[in-house]
């Protein structure tokens, strides 16, 4: 069963300062699948992906405690090296995030920081990136162009392809779609089933019918605590707390 | 206020005008400086600023990339901060005599282009940390966590998608202060400038003649003030076209960035 594991958190919790975000969350992430993090504002589900690629280290004061395997490796360790772990998990943020330069220097800036400047190569690390994100028929003809002038839903595909270009394994997204319109949020919903083909993905949303359509396995958080983490269709269909059905009920949140 | 400076301006064009010509700026005085050229002027307030800019920039980038980047928000960076902007405010002489003692006299720079390059880099300096450090706050957190998930390192990060984008504020910052640097006479005089010059500075430890400092030299100390009074003017509007210029220039930077930014 180990074995069958992408990631796991055993008793992770997060605080800064005074206040804990989140509280001995133990989760287990299944390879080429996709695991939904749901819950209302302020459950700590963004503190709890951001932990995942040691992102909440940027924040001064957070403290961490807990472990958090990838391929069974504590993530933690003072060993591992954290620009491995962050091309290992890669992440796609709220905000489309697209860096002021060209389609192309987007796709390539990963790449390039990582050392690769053969432009025969990156040529056809950014093609292919950009094909896998579904982003390059609307691109083809213009990669030289500012990516800033892209709509938002074509900047968050962007971003994808820039997140798949240093070739991760697995894919944090930390409510992609929520400053998206419904066309958008749909294209890239279908992008993440494609995915996981080849790679894990663990997304946070608001967004319940979101998390239904697209996530294989649904972790409920609230106030800090992971209530509920199973098969999203029984998740949905037959909660086992009573928090979690009124949640998906919509009777607060 | 306008009115004045017009008329500050048109005093300046029309009595200065006259004098400037290409022999003006390219040839030394001549005749106890009644005469003649301000050419090593010229050369020597170039130099003062290209070395000026050689110290503040390094520096006040390096600092100001310390400041935002790295340092934690605490007393020390208070204390660096409000020292900042009371160093902004100390009257330029103060400067000088600090030059004057530090540079020339105790490091034995001399009186030298070196010692008030270095004179005129602590009287620019704090105006280029707080000219970088805004434009390093300017450029958006998104940019630096983007760049940070994909595996960069901190430092890769500020120098591949932070100092690219906050260059353009940095360099208008630097070069307004630096027009401002140019400009300055108190400093150079006590530590870089001679009253009369002829030669061409061989090395940053040789004194020079500045514009600056030729003006103060030629309105006051001159042995013929009335017969000088129009290499007075001339020397005036030089140092002001130079001074507006790099202003202008800064001013272009500013603009074309604000209309290409778009973050």
């Amino acid at each position: 069963m180990a074995d069958a594991l992408k990631m796991e958190t055993k008793e992770l919790s997060v605080s800064f300062g005074d206040v804990q975000a989140i509280k001995k969350i133990s989760l287990r992430i299944l390879p080429n699948k996709v695991t939904a993090v749901i819950g209302p504002s302020g459950c700590g589900k963004s503190t709890f992906i951001k932990s995942l690629n040691r992102m909440n280290e940027l924040v001064p004061n957070a403290r961490i405690t807990g472990e958090v395997l990838l391929d069974g490796e504590n993530i933690y360790n003072r060993s591992y090296d954290v620009t491995i772990l962050r091309m290992k998990v890669g992440m796609i943020f709220q905000k489309p995030n697209p860096f002021p330069k060209s389609i192309y220097d987007n796709v390539a800036y990963g790449p390039r920081i990582h050392g690769i400047h053969d432009k025969n190569r990156l040529d056809k690390i950014v093609v292919e990136n950009l094909k896998k994100a579904v982003l390059w028929n609307e691109v083809s003809d213009r990669l030289g162009a500012s990516a800033m002038d892209l709509s938002g839903g074509q900047q968050q595909r962007l971003c994808i392809a820039r997140a798949l270009a240093v070739e991760p394994e697995v894919i944090l997204m930390d409510e992609p779609c929520s400053a998206l319109d419904p066309l958008a949020t749909a294209k890239i919903e279908s992008l993440i089933r494609a995915l996981i083909e080849d790679y894990t993905v663990v997304i946070v949303t608001h967004n319940m019918q979101q998390a239904a359509r697209v996530s294989d396995f649904t972790a409920f958080l609230y106030l800090g605590e992971l209530i509920e983490y199973g098969n999203t269709r029984s998740v949905f269909e037959n909660p086992q707390n009573k928090l979690t059905e009124n949640y998906i009920t919509g009777k607060f949140g | 206020m306008i009115l004045f400076l017009f008329f500050m301006m048109w005093t300046f064009v029309s009595n200065g005008i006259g004098v400037i010509n290409w022999t003006f700026l390219t040839d030394i005085p001549r005749k106890g400086m009644t005469e003649g050229g301000i050419f090593p002027a010229i050369v020597g307030t170039i130099y003062l600023t290209l070395g000026t800019i050689a110290f503040a920039l390094p520096v006040g980038v390096a600092s100001a990339i310390y400041l935002v980047e790295y340092a934690r928000e605490g007393r020390f960076v208070r204390i660096i901060n409000s020292a900042i902007t009371n160093l902004a405010g100390v009257p330029s002489i103060i400067h000088g005599l600090f030059g004057l003692g530090l540079f020339v006299v105790f490091l034995q720079f001399g009186t030298s282009i070196l010692s008030g390059a270095l004179t005129l880099f602590l009287l620019v300096l704090p105006i280029i940390i707080s000219a970088a450090r805004e434009a390093l706050l300017s450029v958006p957190m998104s940019f630096r966590e983007g760049s940070l998930a994909l595996g960069a390192s901190k430092l890769g990060t500020i120098r591949n998608n932070v100092l690219p984008y906050a260059m353009p504020g940095i360099l208008t910052g630097t070069i307004l202060a630096v027009a401002r640097a140019a400009g300055e006479t108190a400093p150079i005089i006590l530590t870089a400038t001679f009253f009369f010059r002829p030669s061409l500075p061989q090395s940053i430890l040789d004194g020079t003649m500045a514009l600056a400092s030729h003006i103060y030299y030629m309105a006051t100390q001159s042995p013929n003030i009335l017969l000088a009074r129009g290499i007075t003017y001339g020397t005036v509007l030089v140092l002001l076209s130079i001074v507006l210029s790099l202003n202008f220039v800064a001013i272009v930077i500013r603009t074309r960035q604000r209309r290409r930014k778009n973050w």
